[in-house]
């Protein structure tokens, strides 16, 4: 009863997280400008790596894997908002100007 | 493509998937090793070219048809020429009949460490891998000749001020930098010793080293970052790491057995295979990690003086314009 | 057409894709870029025939009894960083050509030295 528990609920998700990361792709190629851009996918990329990692985590729950899949979690939660956030900046910084109104 | 910082991204993100063909491969050593150095330091130091040499290319004027033609000719004898080869993932084929199965099925016993491409790399072809070790300080060197460039007192009082006032802007990033920053040289310190077990070595420690002190130089200034970690002492240490492998091999000449056979450094020879893959993976990751940072530290050095020297004569050139 | 051989020919295309690049395009970084991809091609030939069907990775872990074979393994791992140390110095000649001729586009560099000799 729990192994299957475990199986569905790791299955949902690592289905959510590939679902989560096609979406960014998308917004990639459908957004108009470089920061909507931007928000798409630094969302949508770090929400995807946590529901993969999760679904992983709950294949195999005993052992040291579980431990190590907990750390990169932690570093990925980090470490890719703070890219998306150094680009934005870099992006202000060199004048690309957002676009504000829809004419 | 004209723009030059599209195509260096694009080269990363080919080192990148390369790495992943890698892992599906079974080749998870190679793996590592092209993910930290392909799809990083070559991506990093591409940049920094681009910085100095500028962002986009000039126009060609010829159409290149004989080398079209060359490059197709070229392809169908190369393909003519694989039409003897074994099928992919066949294990009959010779590459996998003469050496490997006694790599495969006497390193356990010979060497008693469970990742065998280690064991292979650092015992069995000892001597290949001093040849790699000698030829990054080779490139450390050549690149100390190109690119070095004498500073004086003046320059880094001027970049000091700098310094302090991008503090504002940069405070996410240095912040979050100044946390992660130990935990990225713990790893590298855990690939380096866990190399016997899984993944990992000197090679992939020492690039990860090197990709945190970068890190640190990036985002707070090459004059914080020289007076963090000396000149004189890395270029030491570059030197220390082939001179540790070296030794390792003399004092096994020493005791009385060939050079690199690690059996002679203790009673029991599996205990002195232990002790011989420790240490010359300790000196791989010292050389790597040191010569990385001075090529690092080299170009960036280039290039702050390239660009002070810009502005000190945007800045005669006005002060000509104004008394004119 | 033997399709088992399916893997030389993908190693062949990127390969001369690499080729192409080094002696059709002008600009010195793209040069570069054109050699790392010849590189890298020439790591998938060796890994691609090191791979064993049905092995793993040459780890020895408890009831693994096939292996991929991991002398191929060590050769590449040499070639990419001396590859690497290669690419580095190759950048810092870059650099120091654009300081002397002040550009780096392979037909400006000749027609300045044809005009200095």
């Amino acid at each position: 009863m729990m192994d299957t528990l475990m199986n569905i609920s790791s299955t949902l998700f690592l289905l959510t997280g590939s679902f989560l990361c096609i979406s960014g792709g998308v917004g990639i190629l459908r957004f108009p400008d470089f920061y909507t851009r931007m928000h798409a996918v630094g969302v949508t990329d770090t929400s995807a790596t946590a529901m993969i990692l999760i679904g992983l985590m709950l294949q195999n729950p005993d052992g040291l894997v579980v431990i190590k899949l907990i750390i990169i979690l932690l570093m990925t939660l980090f470490i890719s908002p703070t890219a998306s956030h150094a680009l934005a900046r870099a992006a202000i910084h060199n004048n690309h100007k957002p676009v504000l109104d829809k004419t | 493509m004209k723009d030059l910082l599209a195509v260096v991204m694009l080269a990363g993100i080919y080192g990148l998937l390369s790495a992943s063909f890698f892992v599906t491969m079974d080749a998870v050593d190679v793996a590592f090793t092209e993910a930290s150095v392909g799809a990083g330091i070559s991506t990093l130091l591409m940049l920094v070219t681009i910085t100095m040499t500028g962002r986009s290319e000039h126009p060609t004027r010829h159409k290149p048809v004989l080398a079209l033609a060359v490059v197709v000719i070229t392809g169908g004898l190369l393909i003519y020429g694989t039409l003897d080869m074994p099928h992919f993932g066949y294990a009959e084929a010779p590459v996998h009949t003469h050496v490997a199965p006694h790599y495969i099925n006497d390193s356990m016993q010979e060497i008693g460490i469970p990742n065998i491409v280690t064991s292979v790399l650092a015992s069995y072809r000892g001597f290949d891998t001093f040849g790699e070790v000698v030829v990054i300080f080779t490139a450390g060197m050549g690149i100390l000749a190109l690119l070095s460039m004498v500073r004086r007192r003046e320059d880094s009082a001027s970049s000091d001020s700098l310094n302090d006032s991008m503090h504002e802007q940069y405070l996410v990033l240095r912040i979050v930098t100044k946390i992660l920053i130990p935990f990225i040289l713990l790893f590298a310190l855990y690939v380096q010793f866990h190399g016997d077990y899984g993944p990992g070595g000197g090679f992939q420690a020492g690039v990860i080293f090197a990709a945190a002190i970068i890190l640190y130089a990036m985002l707070f200034g090459m004059s914080t970052a020289r007076r963090v970690i000396n000149q004189s002492y890395i270029r030491f240490f570059a030197a220390i790491g082939v001179l540790l492998y070296g030794c390792v091999g003399v004092v096994s000449l020493l005791n009385g057995k060939n050079f690199l056979d690690y059996s002679a450094l203790s009673a029991d020879p599996v205990a002195g295979q232990h002790l011989g893959i420790l240490l010359i993976e300790l000196g791989v990751g010292f050389t790597v990690a040191s010569v990385m940072v001075i090529i690092f530290f080299n170009f960036e050095g280039r290039r702050e003086k390239l660009q002070s020297q810009e502005n000190k004569n945007n800045e005669n050139n006005n002060k000509g314009n104004k008394k004119t | 057409m033997l399709l088992g051989l399916y893997n030389y020919w993908i190693v062949v295309v990127l390969m001369m894709i690499g080729f192409y690049i080094v002696i059709a395009h002008g600009n010195l970084i793209k040069k570069i870029v054109g050699l790392t991809i010849f590189q890298t091609s020439v790591f998938i030939f060796y890994i691609s025939m090191a791979k064993v069907e049905g092995g793993t990775a040459p780890i020895i872990a408890e009831g693994i009894k096939l292996f991929s074979n991991p002398l191929p393994h060590v050769l590449i791992l040499t070639a990419i960083v001396v590859g690497i140390a290669t690419t580095a110095v190759g950048l810092a000649l870059v650099v120091r050509i654009k300081e002397a001729y002040g550009s780096i586009e392979e037909e400006e560099i000749q027609k300045k030295d044809n005009l200095d000799c």
